[in-house]
Order: structure tokens, then sequence, then C-alpha cells
């Protein structure tokens, strides 16, 4: 049972478990969860890229095992993986930089 | 990451090449602890065992295992070194049988089946029995690969044989990666030649369909979907017409089991297509329609029981005391490897086996 390590890739095939500790949270999670991922306005491959990219800002293991697989299954090429990637990371560097904002409100704020 | 191995297994001696050895690595670990169901206790579930024929509708001959390639993923372990190759008199044997056979369909395999010498015989006769679809699966690259194949395309014409291709992608990258270097290229060079004697064309009667496996460890999308991407994307690059696509999952065995295992994915793989079992699936895996010869004459399930060396249940074993309806009464050879067949859509050598 005790793993030595905060995360184990064997756990990602144990995800569905989760309904087992609290069977009506879970069921509507993973109710939630498959209708999301269900062809719509965006097709299943634009949400896998999605998913991909935000696995990645949420720095998820499991999730990127799980969408990097997913886009390979739905024919997404490795350049059109790393685009999406990049976009993450430049939201979220873009996401950090814009709050330079407000540093620089504080300061014209404080000094005289 | 993976190379284009050069040799097949049973050149390189590799311990895969073993059939036996294939069949105890299916059975035990994650199947043999009760980690995951054995096949045969899934089906059980929902009352399919023992898996049982339905009507027999296609006769599949694999006339030998030489190939000019060695796709990594290839379930035959097939190559230019393999020697085992269907002899005129074997051949003869199956004419008598097509002759008389209940099947609609007649399907050529390989490696690739041209390569056997009496190829073009065996065409031709086997041509005149009036069997109703007539397919040749033949690899693409073999038609640009010598001079003496450059006219299979006006050959299969002339007797209206209906090609089935593999074709792993729409885009160069990924085609070479899976199955070597150049393969693209000389694969929509052959396409096209196809399309230009009318082969795939919209309306044509001369069939071109395309066969895709995922070139690595996970399983195939939705074949409509992918279709779809495969058309635009074969048009808009190259201009080539085909008339379906059938996605096929690559089935735990030979070669792409040895990567698997290479390659620390097999557990995983094997999960995935126990998540993605369909019961319904079951009711039209390929052994329910089909009988698979191989190059010496012997009957099975299917070309992946041929390839794991499991003859079929049934009195009747060898092309040479053929008989259809002794068969027919017979109980189909399981193992894990079986799951590739109901994962998802199922998958089949026609492609998806559900709606
Ligand atoms: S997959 Fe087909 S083309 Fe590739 S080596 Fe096997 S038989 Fe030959
Ligand atoms: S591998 Fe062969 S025997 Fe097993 S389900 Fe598929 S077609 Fe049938």
């Amino acid at each position: 049972m005790a793993a030595n390590n905060y995360y184990d890739p064997a756990d990602l095939r144990k995800f569905g478990q989760i309904t087992e500790w609290s069977e009506e949270l879970g069921t509507k999670f993973f109710d939630y969860y498959g209708k999301v991922f269900e062809e719509g306005a965006l097709t299943a491959r634009e949400k896998s890229l999605i998913a991909l990219a935000v696995a990645h800002t949420e720095q998820c293991p499991y999730c990127i095992d799980a969408y990097t697989k997913d886009s390979l299954q739905r024919g997404v090429t490795k350049e059109q993986m790393m685009e999406a990637i990049h976009v993450g990371a430049a939201i979220r560097s873009g996401a950090t930089l814009v709050h330079g904002t407000m540093m620089m409100n504080k300061v014209n704020k404080l000094e005289m | 990451m993976s190379k284009i191995k050069q040799q097949s297994l049973h050149k390189r001696e590799a311990e895969l090449a073993n059939a036996n050895r294939q069949l105890e690595i299916l059975s035990n670990g994650i199947f043999g602890d009760g980690e995951l169901p054995t096949f045969a206790k899934k089906i059980k579930e929902t009352n399919q065992f023992p898996l049982r024929p339905k009507k027999l509708e296609i006769l599949q001959i694999n006339v030998g295992y030489m190939c000019n390639q060695v796709c990594e993923h290839c379930h035959v372990d097939a190559g230019p070194d393999r020697k085992e190759i269907m002899t005129w008199e074997t051949m003869e044997q199956c004419l008598d049988v097509i002759k008389n056979t209940g099947a609609h369909t007649l399907d050529l395999t390989g490696g690739a089946p041209e390569m056997n010498p009496n190829f073009r015989r065996f065409v031709e006769e086997a041509s005149k029995a009036g069997i109703k679809d007539f397919i040749v699966r033949s690899n693409l690259t073999i038609i640009r690969a010598n001079k003496k194949y450059y006219d299979l395309p006006e050959f299969f014409k002339k007797h209206n044989v209906h090609v089935v291709s593999s074709m792993p992608h729409w885009t160069r990258g990924k085609t070479d990666k899976q199955r070597g270097e150049g393969v693209f290229d000389l694969s929509i060079k052959a396409l096209q030649e196809l399309n230009a004697i009318g082969y795939g064309m919209p309306d044509s009667d001369l069939r071109l369909d395309l066969v895709y496996n995922p070139n690595g460890a996970y399983l195939p999308p939705e074949q409509a979907g992918l279709e779809k991407d495969f058309k635009h994307g074969l048009l808009e690059d190259f201009g080539i017409h085909f008339h379906n696509l059938f996605a096929i999952t690559n089935l735990p065995i030979a070669r792409f089991l040895d990567y698997l295992i290479a390659s620390e994915n097999y557990e995983d793989y094997m999960y995935q297509l126990v998540d993605a079992y369909n019961p319904t699936a079951v009711k039209n895996v390929m052994c329910t329609n089909t009988i698979s010869i191989s190059w010496d004459g012997w009957l099975y399930d299917c070309d992946f029981n041929q390839m794991l060396g499991l003859k079929v249940a049934s009195k009747v074993k060898h092309i040479s005391d053929y008989n259809e309806t002794v068969l027919n009464d017979r109980n189909i050879m399981i193992s894990q490897h079986c799951y590739g067949c109901t994962a998802g859509a199922g998958s089949s050598c026609q492609g998806a086996v559900t709606e």
C-alpha cells in the first residue's frame, strides 16, 4: 500500500475508484466530465488539445499522461501538441507579467 | 522512442519469435494474478463463452510472411528475411476450396502477397471462381519496390481486385516513423498511380480502401472521423482519393508485443484494451465469420491466432481435409490478445465491427 512517491503512474488507473468513497459526488463528477469531452460546438480533438494545454499549466502529471495519449489517439501531431503547450505557457507567463502593472501602480503610489 | 528494426524477430532469434512464449506472457503477469480478468472470464460475464463462429463469409489466405518492409508494429513479424511462402501445391488446394466455399469474400494477405512467385497465377485462377469480393492487402510500397511490380495496378484492375492498403497517417512524419524512411513518399506515388487508372475514385467500382493502425501504444480514434481527416489531408495535399478507411487496433502479439514490452508500455496498453472492452463488439469479431489459412495450409480462427500457432479446435485442421460444415462447428481459440478485437468500436481486418 505504502507508496514511495507522491505520484505513481499506476494511480491514474485508479481514478475511477474515487467514486467508491463518495458515490454520489464521484458519479456526478464523472458524468459531467464525460459530457464535457463529448463532441459539441468544439470537436473532441480541439477539446483534447485544450485539456493538454491546461494539464501543463496545472502541472498535473496524470492529466499530462492522459491527454498526451488522448491527443495521439485523435491524430494530433506532436507539432500541434507543442504549440498548444506554448499557448498555455504564454498565458501563464503573461499572467505573471501582467501583474507587474500592480507592482508598478503600488510603487507609483508609495513613492513621492 | 523506437527505431525501425531491419530484421524480423525470427531472424534476430528474439525471445518473442516463439509463439508459445508470447502466449505465456499474455497469460501470466497482470492476467495470471487476477489483476485484470482474462478474456474468457470477461466474455463469460455476458454469456458469450465459448466464442462460436456464425456463417462463414471470409476466407483469408496468407500466402507467405515475406515482405519488402519490416514495420515495427507488424503482427506477422514479416520481412525480407522470412522464407515461409505458400507453394503452388497448397495454392491449388486453396483454389479447390475457393471454388466450393460459401464465403463471399476472398482476402489475400501476407507479408507482401505479391512477393509470392505464384501470386499472379493464383489471382488469375482465383478470380475465375466468381467470388463477390476479392481483396488483396497490398502495402503500396511494393508497387514501387521493383520494376517487376510496376504494373501491379493494371494487373489488379484486370482481375477486378479490391485493393486494401495500409497508410498510417496523412502526413509524412508519422508514416515514416512507423514503417521506415521513404515509405510515405512511395505510398503516395502508388496511391496516385492507383487513382490514375480509376482505383478509389468517387463512383468507381475499383475499390481502394486504406487501413490505419496507431503508431504506438494507444488505441485508434473513431473510424468515421479519422476517415474524414485522411480524405481531407490526402486530397488537399496530394490530390488522392480512396473509398473507406478501416481503423484497426494493434494486437499485442509478435513485433507489437515486443515493442510494448521493450518500451514498458505493455501493462498500460493491456489496461487500455480491457477498459475499452465492448461486449457488443464480441458478437462481430472477425473469427466469427472468417477462416484464416496459413502459407503451409493450416487453418486458424484468424490471422492473429495463426501467428500465435493456435490452430482451429476442429477435426479439420488442414486445407487438405477442408470441410466447411465440420469446420464451422467449433469453439474459437482465445487468449488475452483478443481484447484487441473488442476495444471501443471493435477491430477487424475490415475495421470497426460496431456502428
Ligand atoms: S505490417 Fe504489412 S507491410 Fe509492414 S512488415 Fe508487416 S506485412 Fe509487411
Ligand atoms: S484475435 Fe482472433 S480469435 Fe481473438 S477475437 Fe480477434 S479474431 Fe477472434
